[in-house]
């Protein structure tokens, strides 16, 4: 007889763990190889897992083998029109012929790189490795997520989708053992009497009586009864989400070029999707603004062509209504990101301080990134002495090339820094 | 007449299945197959995927290298650049063979005929498989090793465990009894003796390497201890978990797994053509007698011969799609043909095979199956038809030419030559370097020399100093490896540099 068992149903996951002892051997190569996909991969993917290279060597498993040289004599197959005798060039690649006898496989030879597979949130693991919020203040929330649901242990009633089969069966069996332990006990001497035999037929035909009567007793003890139910019991636990906002401000006037524009979309989304990690709910508000500010979706805020003078203190100004208006600082995390060229009218640098000074207090972190060639521009100059003034709270760096932007990153929130 | 076809459907359910093995069964009873008992076990892609990752056995410890088989399997499977076998069949008893469910119904069975008849009576008939593998205790051979090994990363940390079995995955291939074989135990017994054992052998290191001679027996000594090893050893990591001067007592248990591992693979690599051959000659006569009897229809037939002749199927050289001999083409043909020279024996067939021509194919095909390895296998069965019917043919690469060369085609000059070649490619003499433990420096710096003897001069391959790393690592001296020619000359040498700690 054919034994068969159905594993389809059990779990896939047998190479999980050796999946992971392989990441671990060669993290330094992933965690290298996912930075350097921030700036190679196109924007929408920037959030996905995907596919990781490392080279082979890392991984190869040796053994002891031949290398190519010496007198190898192959079979071959499907002869057409050799004979005996016939001299043909080596064929390249092939010198010396390692092949077939060589022990070891194809390691090597045909690629170099060793490629898998990473899900989304291996992705995002090494992405923010070594990374935390700055300043994390945990702040109450009106907004709740719906609550979640969990086990409590047991309770006597409950709906029939709830009930706990082992548990009540077990109490059952427990029941029905105690309620008919003494009817076995009489049961038994009953029979034993019985078959000793030497009793009158009256006599018999009473004993009989009774052990029938006892036997339905004992049959008719219900196999399950109401007292043996048992429910999973689970309890609502308030799941308090704290939420941040994120405000991110872009000079779109003419002297910032797509390119510009791209490198600050990078830097944003890298911002965001950290945020969202963090917070699980995250909202956006974007400000775009060359002498006017405007609070735009987000197609308009990286793609719409927009020319004109910069007037930045505008879109603080508008990143300030907006945070009394909606986002009260005692209820959100809010992080505001400013990308920016650099240039600003004369005449708005004091303003802009003054703006900076009343929105810092508010903020979790403010960050300033200039993109372009770093030269002493005017925004950069005129909030150089606020990085003082705000410590850890507010902080400025340049990025001259897409390849900066994860590297700036890393160091806007490193963990050191935010302790 | 009544129809006896069991089903007409491509889809296939548990009953079907049961059914077509309960026929197939009787039909190889028989044939006169002696097979361990079957268990069946239906696995999803995604399954089979993970069956990969562990070679081919159903459980074993955690190791980054399986992880490693796992992702690239996947990646091809899921690119599409490979599929997956039907089946696959573990070497145990009960024999274990898995299903993949999306097989259709002719699929399966061709799958129960070729795993669970095929590979499961080649595996218990089969000399090597008896001699070096313990079918029934495999598995909880296994359970062990995977509890002993979390229990060692428990007690000493995943990454010193990690290292100690990169090191003996790397020795495996020379890791083999090739001539006794120790008898298996059991999980239960093999618990009881591995505290023993570590007394034992840790005692009879610090024998071995006890600092301070004897002062009266020292003259004495001194003869015997210069030259150790006695004898030559060629099992390496028989030898360190014996003699390594370094390893702890886990340590040394460690390598020992890995020892026993590599001792129930070794009849697989060496049996792959009769193995897989034995199982393609026993699923082709098999299906043949169901739709002899009527049991199968014609349309099941046909996707049999499907599968079957894309099994079979062999590239010639010049053809992209060419890597190597395909085992089960070859393995299928010698088989079939041992057969045909049995029942019906042409001239040149009385002339190379007189014992076998004319005799009883049955009893002479299970003679073959029983007594032989590939190397000898084919040394003793590849008839000229066969060789015709491949074409097959031998070139010389020689590096000191600039050519190389025809030396032997399918005529009657060649073909034992032929013979010869072929079943000497499957020797692991041939694809395995030979390499041995000649000397222990036990008074000096406790250095240990190796010699690789060169075969057809054959050098060592580029991975030889990254594996003398790992061998440094286990012996925790010196290691050198001297490259011989086979009239003794030493003609390369190599010394092993200390490992750097967490790398390879």
């Amino acid at each position: 007889m054919l034994h068969i068992i159905d594993r389809r149903f059990n779990s896939t996951n047998k190479s999980s763990v050796n999946r992971q002892r392989l990441m671990k051997r060669v993290q330094a190569r992933i965690k290298e190889a996912v930075e350097e996909a921030v700036s190679r991969r196109a924007m929408d993917d920037l959030g996905r897992g995907g596919e990781v290279s490392v080279p082979k060597a890392d991984i190869s498993e040796p053994v002891f083998g031949h290398g190519p040289g010496g007198q190898v004599t192959h079979v071959l197959p499907g002869n057409k029109q050799f004979q005996v005798g016939d001299k043909m060039m080596r064929p390249s690649g092939g010198a010396g012929g390692g092949g077939s006898g060589d022990g070891s496989s194809d390691d090597g030879q045909y690629e170099n790189e060793f490629t898998f597979q990473i899900t989304r949130a291996e992705y995002l693991d090494y992405l923010f490795d070594g990374l935390a919020l700055p300043y994390l203040v945990k702040k109450n929330l009106s907004k709740q997520e719906s609550p979640k649901y969990r086990n409590a242990g047991f309770t006597a009633q409950g709906s029939p989708e709830k009930l706990n089969v082992l548990r009540t069966m077990s109490r059952a069996r427990g029941r029905r053992i105690a309620l008919t332990a003494n009817l076995k006990k009489r049961i038994l001497a009953l029979q034993l009497q019985v078959e000793q035999g030497d009793l009158g037929i009256e006599e018999r035909l009473k004993l009989e009586a009774e052990l029938q009567r006892l036997l339905k007793r004992k049959s008719s003890l219900p196999f399950l009864e109401e007292v043996d139910l048992r429910f999973h019991n689970l309890t609502k636990v308030p799941n308090p989400a704290t939420s941040a906002v994120m405000f991110c401000i872009m000079d779109v006037s003419g002297s910032m070029t797509q390119a510009m524009k791209d490198m600050a979309k990078r830097y944003f989304l890298l911002l965001y999707l950290f945020l969202e990690r963090q917070y699980g709910k995250t909202e956006i508000v974007f400000i775009s603004h060359h002498t006017q500010a405007r609070e735009v979706d987000d197609k308009t805020f990286f793609y719409s062509p927009e020319s004109g003078g910069t007037i930045v203190s505008s879109a603080l100004q508008l990143a300030l209504d907006i945070i009394q208006q909606r986002y009260p600082s005692h209820n959100w995390n809010i992080y505001v990101a400013q990308a920016s060229d650099g240039d600003n009218w004369a005449d708005d640098s004091d303003r802009c301080r003054h703006l900076i000074n009343k929105l810092v207090p508010l903020c979790q972190y403010f960050t300033y990134v200039e993109i372009g060639v770093h030269t002493e521009k005017p925004l950069w100059l005129n909030y150089a002495p606020l990085a003082v003034t705000h410590g850890g709270h507010f902080a400025m760096r340049s990025i001259t090339s897409v390849k900066d932007i994860y590297p700036v990153f890393h160091d806007l929130f490193s963990r050191e820094k935010s302790q | 007449m009544k129809d006896k076809i069991i089903t007409y459907s491509s889809e296939w359910t548990m009953p079907l299945l049961q059914r077509f093995d309960s026929e197939i069964s009787r039909i190889a009873e028989g044939f006169g197959l002696d097979c361990y008992s079957n268990q069946l076990e239906v696995i999803s892609a995604e399954q089979m995927i993970d069956a990969y990752a562990s070679v081919g056995l159903p459980i074993s410890y955690f190791h980054w290298s399986y992880g490693k088989h796992f992702e690239t399997t996947r990646a091809s499977y899921e690119s599409g650049r490979m599929g997956l076998a039907y089946e696959m069949v573990i070497n145990s008893s009960p024999c274990i063979a898995y299903l993949m469910e999306e097989n259709t119904m002719a699929m399966q069975v061709l799958v129960i005929a070729h795993a669970c008849y095929g590979h499961n009576s080649f595996f218990k008939g089969n000399y090597m498989f008896r001699e070096w593998t313990d079918a029934s205790a495999i598995v909880d051979y296994m359970v062990f090793a995977k509890d002993y090994i979390l229990q060692c990363e428990d007690q000493h940390g995943v990454d010193e465990v990690e290292q100690v079995l990169d090191s003996c995955h790397a020795l495996m291939t020379h890791g083999v009894n090739r001539y006794v074989r120790p008898p298996a135990l059991s999980k239960a017994e093999e618990k009881l003796l591995q505290k023993d054992r570590e007394v034992a052998l840790q005692k009879q290191v610090n024998h071995l390497w006890a600092t301070i001679p004897q002062a009266d027996k020292e003259g004495a000594l001194e003869q015997d201890e210069l030259e150790f090893p006695a004898e030559p050893e060629e099992n390496l990591l028989y030898f360190i978990e014996k003699n390594s001067p370094i390893l702890e007592p886990w340590q040394r248990e460690v390598v020992r797994i890995v020892r026993k591992i590599a001792q129930y693979f070794y009849p697989q690599k060496q049996t792959k053509v009769m193995n897989e051959g034995w199982a393609c000659f026993w699923h082709y006569t098999i299906f043949t007698e169901l739709h002899a009897q009527g049991l199968v229809g014609e349309g099941f037939m046909l996707e049999f011969f499907d599968i079957h002749s894309r099994v079979l199927r062999q590239a010639d050289f010049n053809n992209p799609a060419y890597s190597g001999i395909n085992p089960y083409t070859l393995g299928y043909a010698m088989m079939t043909d041992i057969r045909r020279i049995c029942e019906t024996p042409t001239e040149e067939d009385n002339q190379w095979f007189p014992d076998l021509a004319g005799s009883d194919w049955q009893q002479s095909l299970d003679f073959a199956m029983r007594n032989f390895k590939d190397e000898s296998f084919i040394l003793q069965y590849l008839s000229p038809k066969v060789i015709r019917d491949l074409k097959l043919f031998t070139v010389v690469d020689d590096e000191r030419l600039d050519h190389v060369l025809v030396s032997a085609i399918h005529d009657e000059q060649g073909y034992q030559q032929i013979r010869a070649d072929l079943a000497s490619e499957y020797s692991l003499n041939r694809t395995e370097p030979n390499v041995q433990v000649i000397n222990v420096a036990l008074r000096g710096d406790r250095s240990l020399t190796l010699q690789h003897t060169q075969v057809d001069d054959r050098p060592m391959s580029d991975k030889t100093d990254e594996m003398l790393k790992h061998l440094h690592r286990l012996w925790g001296f010196k290691v050198v490896l001297q490259t011989t020619s086979l009239d003794g000359e030493v003609s390369k040498t190599y010394v092993s540099v200390e490992p750097e700690l967490n790398s390879p």
